[in-house]
């Protein structure tokens, strides 16, 4: 690959980050906020997620087509997750009033 | 680089070492696909003799050649075999393989060794399966539907699905195989609007294998966990939804109609340019017409649910999505007639098959639309209008396009030229034999006739017999090339590298080709069809 | 011997399909991705079957969830993220052909596996004890949810196992990685093997980013 050597302390900055990150998740799950428990949860696994393919995978630095390849793969479980659910949550509704 | 003018080689990848280790441990895609060739076969017929005892109990309206249990038997291997071991991996790793290396001006696929593993994952699975289909078959259905394939089915549920989960790994892997070859191995000048139309629909399949099969693959797992540890995804009395399973199953098996029909499309497109020796009509819609079907075949899954119990919000939306999926498939037909208008039409044995997918796709296309209405589906879901709508598409439109590639390339695979008076027989029985087979079951389904029962009131034997007798012509129409086409190989007149005069760069090299199919890496400056202007290395 | 290879002395590691050592480097990077393509949709059908059962189940699901140990499960994130730090690193040295530094992070990298493997062993021994594992040995300290949570606990040792497999899978990719490393085969010029086994290291990694909170951190944990 079209060698983009990251310094050592991109590498160590971004483990401290997902560290607190960690440590963050924790924290909020002994607290109850009903819903927002799992929306925290899901944001700050999405936040680790996405700096750890950025980084510590170079994505940032890679091609497009990359890129591509990784918005596409989130994407079609998207596709997979949003058209299932679109059948769950719609199945208690009424038909036309 | 000038065209070979030798009728055959002296050295060339059919005799580059001898032996079954050469054979079985090659790394030649060319070698690799010919071993899928004869696989593919292998189960083709497997699946076809189950057709043919199904086809014999229909043709009386008592069920009394074989048993319920054996019926049922009957024709869920019948479609596991030809689904997943015969029209999945036909056109992609028996003609993929071996074209797509040399359309592109490369050496080989990305990687090699893989693609050897692929065909041995490709066996494997297929063992597995035969092997539950000797020690008592499986009764579910191709389809698996829950609670009964993981609760109450007292046949071989799990090394079937075990099966079926190892071969979902060859169809991934050729698929990454291709993918990664596309992009990063055509030959210098051969951009992506250069590449032939069959590429594009290669690529278009690879993408739904990689993005689709992975959950079929996870589904049959689960399937086979809740099985053999009663987990409770899919059984409602321990609280699971069984439409989750048709969810998961279908969100793949959908797409994976397209896998199956795709690859023909990509063999018409080609059968039409050589076959009226003009530039595909509209190439770059066509192209992206492979990619839209590909996007656009991951959304519509639902439509095989409108009876199973999504809800009815879910329902309108698949079903207006299965409209829209429509759109691009006929662009295609639309543009395929569209070159052969004012073409040099001819009627060798490919063109034949070409112009018989034309047809009978867009007669099973039609009828899809015709399901895909909810209200007209929930009438005929269920009975033999799906089968015969499903049959159209898979053996009107892909067996087709699979034996038109098959006729179109034997020269280049083989050096060697087939009997045309034969040849163009067999393609005039198959299309009699197909339409006798299953036009009339467009009628029993509208009738009423259920699919998966082999007794079935008295009225309906006619059609039944038709379809019957249609089916046996068909099974003559298919053994006639096999035995043609071997005769060719020892017999058949040599080829030379242009029979029919084609344009593309499988022409440019001998028949059959060297390993490393090019003497030297070609450089490429024309269009994928330049039928008009004569380059060096094509026959005018 | 065609005209090809006249033209193209023998460069190490370079595989005679490929015209250079740049287009195999993309070629197998490009693969690797794809790969991951087809992990990350082979995972998300489970996540799917999750999703819909969290939906359905919520009360359940958070009782079956709160009988996890979320020390070691937070421990066992520690040590997942900082296994991806130490193949991180691993790749670094590679690209600066370090070859000893390189085969001491692949070893801390695999100690780190090790160590998540043996947590999680333990992890699943207790749930055994506390006749959570589903079957007919299955016992719910809350009885009206038992049926439910059963479904939470399938997906769990699913989940976790299927994780678990792939952890394995890439302890095997790290000891090939080792040895070609140790051969000499690794070079400032050719390290991709290193950087695509990255590539599935920290895709291991996401997935379980993934599954800790979505098993782990349900509901308010009142302790």
């Amino acid at each position: 690959m079209a060698a983009h050597i990251l310094p050592k302390r991109v590498y160590y900055t971004i483990f401290a980050i997902l560290m607190f990150c960690t440590y963050l998740t924790v924290q909020i799950a002994f607290f109850d906020l009903g819903r927002l428990n799992a929306i925290a949860a899901l944001a700050i696994a999405a936040f680790k997620a996405t700096i750890v393919i950025l980084f510590f995978m170079h994505v940032k630095y890679s091609t497009r087509l990359t890129w591509a390849v990784v918005l596409g793969s989130i994407f079609w479980f998207g596709i997979l997750v949003a058209l299932t659910m679109g059948d769950y949550l719609t199945r208690s509704w009424r038909m036309f009033g | 680089m000038a065209t070979s003018t030798v009728l055959i080689p002296p050295r060339h990848y059919l005799n580059d070492g001898y032996g079954i280790a050469s054979w079985l441990l090659t790394r030649d895609h060319k070698r690799i696909a010919l071993l899928y060739l004869a696989s593919v076969t292998l189960f083709f017929f497997v699946g076809g003799a189950m057709a043919v005892l199904i086809r014999l109990d229909l043709a009386t309206p008592a069920g009394d050649l074989v048993t319920d249990e054996t019926y049922n038997k009957l024709f869920t291997m019948h479609g596991v075999m030809m689904v997943f071991f015969f029209l999945i991996p036909a056109i992609p790793s028996v003609l993929g393989n071996f074209l797509v290396p040399i359309m592109i001006g490369a050496k080989d696929l990305a990687f090699p060794k893989l693609n050897l593993f692929s065909w041995y994952i490709y066996v494997v699975g297929g063992l597995f399966t035969l092997y539950a289909l000797v020690t008592g078959g499986v009764d579910t259905g191709w389809t698996f539907y829950t609670p009964f394939s993981t609760v109450s089915s007292t046949t071989n549920v799990v090394p079937t699905a075990l099966g079926i989960f190892i071969t979902g790994f060859s169809s991934i892997l050729t698929g990454l195989n291709f993918i990664v070859t596309i992009h990063r191995m055509r030959a210098p000048g051969m951009t992506w609007f250069r590449m032939p139309l069959f590429l594009w629909s290669t690529y278009a399949t690879s993408l739904i294998a990689v993005l689709g099969t992975p959950v079929i693959a996870i589904t049959v797992l689960l399937v086979a966990a809740e099985r053999l540890f009663h987990f409770g995804f899919f059984d409602p009395r321990l609280g699971g939804d069984p439409v989750l399973f048709q969810h998961l199953f279908w969100f793949y098996s959908h797409p994976a109609v397209y896998i199956m029909v795709l690859p023909a499309m990509g063999v018409v497109s080609e059968l039409v340019a050589a076959g009226c020796r003009k530039p595909v009509f509209g190439y770059s819609f066509v192209a992206f017409a492979s990619l839209a079907i590909a996007v656009l075949g991951f959304l519509v899954w639902g439509h095989h649910m409108f009876v199973a119990g999504e809800s009815v919000y879910s329902a309108l939306i698949f079903s207006i999505l299965s409209f829209l999926v429509a759109i691009p498939s006929a662009v295609k037909v639309f543009n395929w007639t569209a070159t052969m208008y004012k073409g040099a039409v001819s009627w060798e044995t490919p063109m034949l098959y070409a112009y018989g997918f034309i047809g009978l796709f867009t007669i099973g296309g039609l009828t899809g639309l015709f399901l895909a209405a909810v209200g007209l589906d929930v009438h005929v879901t269920d009975t033999y209008f799906i089968v015969a709508h499903f049959h159209y598409i898979m053996v009107g439109g892909t067996i087709m396009g699979y034996l038109g590639g098959l006729h179109y390339w034997w020269p280049k695979i083989s050096g060697r030229l087939y009997n045309e008076g034969l040849a163009k027989l067999s393609a005039g029985i198959i299309f009699v034999g197909f339409n006798l087979t299953f036009f009339p079951q467009f009628v029993l389904g509208y009738l009423g006739m259920p699919r998966r029962y082999h007794a079935y009131p008295p009225d309906f034997q006619v059609l039944n017999v038709l379809s019957s007798a249609g089916a046996s012509i068909l099974g003559v129409g298919y053994l006639v090339p096999m035995v043609y086409l071997m005769w060719s190989l020892r017999y058949g007149r040599l080829a030379g590298s242009n029979p029919w005069g084609a344009v593309g760069l499988e022409w440019t090299t001998t028949s059959p080709p060297p390993t490393e199919n090019f003497a030297e890496t070609p450089i490429v400056t024309w269009d994928a069809y330049d039928y008009h202007a004569p380059v060096e290395g094509h026959v005018a | 011997m065609s005209p090809e290879a006249a033209h193209h002395p023998h460069v190490p590691g370079l595989a005679h399909h490929f015209d250079s050592l740049e287009q195999q480097t993309e070629a197998t990077t490009l693969g690797m991705w794809v790969f991951l393509v087809t992990e990350v949709l082979f995972f998300g059908g489970l996540f799917m079957v999750y999703i819909v059962y969290r939906t359905w189940y919520p009360e359940a699901f958070a009782a079956a969830s709160h009988t996890l140990n979320i020390t070691l499960g937070t421990i066992n994130t520690a040590v997942l993220i900082t296994s991806s730090l130490t193949m991180a690193l691993a790749v670094h040295a590679a690209q600066l052909g370090q070859r000893k530094l390189i085969m001491i992070f692949l070893i801390a990298t695999m100690v780190l596996g090790a160590v998540f493997l043996g947590i999680k062993g333990v992890e699943y021994y207790a749930k055994f004890e506390e006749h959570h594992v589903p079957g007919p040995g299955f016992r719910f300290e809350e009885p009206q949810l038992a049926a439910h949570a059963q479904i939470f606990f399938s997906l769990y040792f699913l989940m976790t196992g299927l994780h678990a497999l792939h952890m394995i899978i890439g302890f095997g990719i790290m000891l090939f990685m080792l040895g070609w490393t140790w051969k000499g085969t690794i070079t400032a010029d050719y390290y991709s093997p290193i950087e695509i086994a990255g590539l599935y290291w920290h895709f291991v990694d996401i997935v379980w980013i993934f599954l800790f909170p979505l098993l782990y951190l349900l509901g308010g944990r009142g302790h």
